[in-house]
């Protein structure tokens, strides 16, 4: 740093002008509790004169009142930020640090070893471009070591740096060293890491850091600082084939229609062509502009384009060179990593967005869980907070996408819950499956309005949820027998009833509820198609499934039916003897008991059923369809 | 005082997301967070329950009565600050300019004498110093520092060759080591 505060001294207008021209380094250390990691980052802040006196003082201060370091600077306090993790002296989440030598700017997502470990490794392995994997020199290559690279690996990660630490508590043994290298390098080789370069090194003293360690006079390679300076990272972004995803579409007038968006691949001039996908419409960009216009723009840029040609162009859609597009798909395969304490459940519906887009997405089948451990594969109905399976997914509509392997803008996703809005787990595609390809709708001539009118109906699907007990199936079956006596066309699925044949091979599980209610869906889907007004008497106890009934049919179609009764009350009717049973231990999974209901919040139509009788409550739903304009007129 | 008035505008107008400035380099819990950070109703940041932020993907969906607070600078350094404002020639507060004021020493800051509403303690009297600020906070709750540069070059020198951080200036940042953090959980930014 000496000779850059000359500069800065002497002619601070030159230096300013070649910070401009430094590159960024963004990095991911790796490594179990007691690998060093954070006495690493704090080491590696240090020499680069990142940490200020006043941090400095604070620092100590917190080193004597925590005791960790005796009386010497623990700079894992450094980078432990959160009160709880202070406290516990773990890392609980991601943490950012950023410091610069004069070749390079460095960004270090810190990750903690443990707790979390696959969650907050993705997020920060995401937008790294290099792994540093620490290993402690006196334990060697461990079940963590092999679960970071694998992680490392699977995010797209090439370069990975394996640490060997705590060298000056093995007696800088050149041995020791390169046993570990060995190991490493059998396993590596497995799971496809591309290029490895290890350094021996002690964080704590500060060997092979900035300077090489005196007692390693063995090692003839870079040190660490070294290393993360002048290794290349392959600038693929930018001789990739174009891409941009529509983020907006500029308007300021009549006159002006730009689409807005960053590059994330490849590069555009004026006058080039392009494809819009999944439209698969071409045309010529006119202009591109940021304050002014360029002849040209690369990835990484954010820009503004004018197209030749007047076409439909909305955001989510994904721009791209004509010779190479990205595909368009509505079914993938793709590997999934779920973050969030409520389990995956295939069938579920995920909101899924990819660069500027949100669809819709379920998972269709979990091929098999992957272990991050043993790389073992293992079968799997749902997945749990960290684990990783390969899944097929379906999609609502065709997106435009690429291989997560080819572009990690347009082939890496997020799910989000469409209750909650978390974001609950990611996924990287790997390809479109066929089938999407292959199958396509067959229009038929007779419709689903020409099959109503026959029957002087309009269709629709009258969803009954409640408690069991409730009064789903005694009041489902009085408005049958009504509408019937009125001379309209109409058939119940009743829960218990489709459990003996449709779904007869489905328990009582989440998975299984989940399945239970897809098949249900889009049975009911079948006969409101078929013209006829249908009555679905279900527990169906999760807001998400009734959800995604709702949006198998079509706007207007649906009406969710709650049939309200307290479970102390249903408890008392109990015409079954399950709530018995269920309070017995005898029945596992039971709703209301050991599994939960979760009540529609905005029901369509509400009944409660200790102000209404069954006949009443029949009564006023066939009066809600009269007014709703399902029946049209009396026939006698 | 300013994390309230900031939560009564937002609840006044029902923002659905307030920009902000922050950057991870900061200070530690700034170091953890989000780009689009999500708060819970009363604009609470539980840091446990953070969402997961990967590649450029940003999940701004919310439900009612909750908020964003949004960071896009959240990857920048003072250094990369104060390197773009010289580059885009973009105007800045004076105060950040070096210039004699008159000052007053407490707590081992110097706190800047503008006007009556700044009370003197006992024995207090103001002095007029060449300062400037590193950072612009509440009032008068940030420190000036002894400085002679009073041009944008200048600045950046004295920042490259400082050995404080910036936001020494800060009383809020020093009342206790998780203070920043406690202060974030309650809605300041």
């Amino acid at each position: 740093m000496a000779d850059a505060s000359e500069l800065i001294q002497r002619d601070i207008e030159s230096y300013l002008d070649a910070q401009q021209r430094k590159g960024l380094l963004r990095f991911i250390t790796c490594g179990s509790v007691d690998d060093g990691k954070s006495t690493l980052i704090g080491r590696l802040l240090f020499e680069s004169k990142m940490i200020f006196e006043d941090q400095l003082a604070a620092l100590e201060a917190d080193s004597k009142k925590m005791g960790t370091q005796g009386q010497n600077i623990d700079f894992a306090l450094l980078v432990d930020g959160l009160s709880a993790e202070r406290e516990q002296g773990i890392t609980i989440d991601v943490a950012y640090r950023f410091f610069a030598t004069d070749k390079r700017k460095f960004i270090v997502a810190d990750t903690p070893g443990h707790e979390q470990y696959t969650r907050n490794m993705i997020t920060g392995a995401s937008t790294a471009d290099l792994a540093v994997i620490l290993v402690d020199a006196r334990k060697g290559v461990l079940t963590q070591t092999r679960r970071h690279s694998y992680l490392a690996s699977l995010i797209g990660i090439r370069e990975i740096v394996l640490a060997v630490n705590k060298m000056d508590l093995v007696g800088y043994d050149q041995a020791v060293f390169e046993r570990i290298l060995a190991d490493y390098r059998e396993f590596a080789a497995r799971i496809g890491v591309a290029n490895i370069t290890a350094i021996p090194l002690s964080a704590l003293i500060g060997d092979n850091i900035t300077e090489p360690g005196a007692a390693m006079r063995w090692y003839q390679g870079p040190t660490l600082i070294q290393h993360l300076e002048a290794v290349e990272i392959a600038e693929q972004a930018a001789a990739a084939p174009f891409r941009m995803p529509v983020q907006w579409i500029n308007r300021p007038h009549l006159d002006f229609r730009g689409i807005s968006g960053l590059i994330s691949a490849g590069r555009i001039r004026q006058g080039e062509r392009v494809k819009i996908l999944p439209s698969g419409k071409e045309s010529t960009v006119a202009r591109i502009l940021i304050e002014e216009d360029l002849t040209e723009a690369v990835a990484g840029q954010s820009v503004t384009i004018t197209l030749a040609d007047e076409i439909d162009v909305s955001r989510g859609d994904l721009i791209c060179a004509p010779d190479a597009p990205a595909g368009i798909a509505d079914q993938f395969e793709a590997t999934l990593v779920w973050m969030n304490e409520a389990a995956m459940l295939p069938g579920r519906p995920y909101l899924l967005k990819i660069g500027a887009q949100t669809v819709i997405a379920t998972v269709s089948a979990i091929k098999y869980k992957i272990s991050v451990n043993t790389l073992e594969h293992l079968a799997a109905r749902s997945l749990e907070l960290n684990e990783i399976a390969l899944c097929n997914l379906s999609l609502n509509q065709q997106i435009a996408f690429d291989a997560y392997a080819a572009n990690r803008d347009t082939g890496g996703f997020i799910l989000i819950d469409r209750i909650t809005n978390e974001t609950v787990g990611c996924g990287l595609i790997h390809f479109a499956l066929r089938r999407a390809q292959n199958i396509h709708w067959q229009a038929v001539d007779i419709d689903k309005g020409s099959r109503a009118a026959q029957k002087s109906q309009k269709s629709c699907v009258l969803w009954f949820t409640g408690l069991s007990g409730a009064g789903k199936s005694t009041i489902a079956n009085l408005v049958e027998k009504k509408l019937f006596a009125m001379g309209r066309h109409t058939y119940i699925l009743d829960g218990d009833n489709v459990r003996h044949g449709l779904n007869r091979d489905l328990g009582f599980t989440d998975v299984d509820r989940v399945e239970n209610i897809r098949r249900v869906g889009e049975v009911a889907k079948l006969m409101a198609d078929a013209g006829l007004i249908v009555l679905v008497s279900f527990i169906s106890p999760f807001r998400a499934e009734r959800r995604m009934a709702r949006a198998l049919m079509e706007e207007g179609e649906f009406f969710e039916v709650y049939v309200d009764a307290p479970l102390t009350v249903v408890e008392t009717r109990d015409p079954k003897g399950l709530y018995k049973k269920a309070r017995l231990g005898e029945i596992k999974n039971f709703t209301g008991i050991d599994s939960p209901y979760e009540p529609p919040e905005t029901p369509d139509i509400h009944i409660d059923t200790t102000r209404l009788s069954a006949e009443q409550a029949a009564d006023s739903i066939v009066q809600r369809l009269e007014d709703l304009g399902i029946l049209w007129g009396r026939i006698v | 005082m300013k994390t309230d008035a900031l939560k009564q505008a937002l609840d006044k107008h029902g923002f659905d997301a307030a920009f902000g400035g922050a950057r991870r380099d900061e200070e530690k819990s700034r170091a953890k967070e989000r780009i689009f950070s999500f708060r819970a109703a009363k604009h609470v940041w539980d840091p446990k329950r953070q969402r997961p932020e990967l590649w450029r993907l940003y999940n701004a969906r919310k439900n009612k009565g909750e908020t964003m607070r949004v960071f896009p600078l959240s990857n920048w350094t003072e250094l990369d600050i104060w390197q773009y404002i010289y580059l885009e020639d973009i105007p800045i507060v004076p105060l950040y300019l070096a210039a004699e004021r008159p000052v007053v020493e407490r707590n081992g800051m110097l706190i800047m004498v503008d006007d009556e509403r700044m009370r003197l303690g006992a024995g207090e009297k103001p002095m007029c110093r060449k300062v400037r600020f590193r950072t612009l906070g509440c009032y008068p709750l940030s420190g000036a520092v002894e400085s002679d540069a009073d041009t944008l070059p200048a600045i950046i020198q004295e920042m490259l060759l400082a050995t404080t951080s910036e936001r020494q200036g800060r009383a809020i940042d020093h009342e206790s080591s998780g203070s920043m953090e406690r202060k974030k959980r309650e809605g300041y930014f």
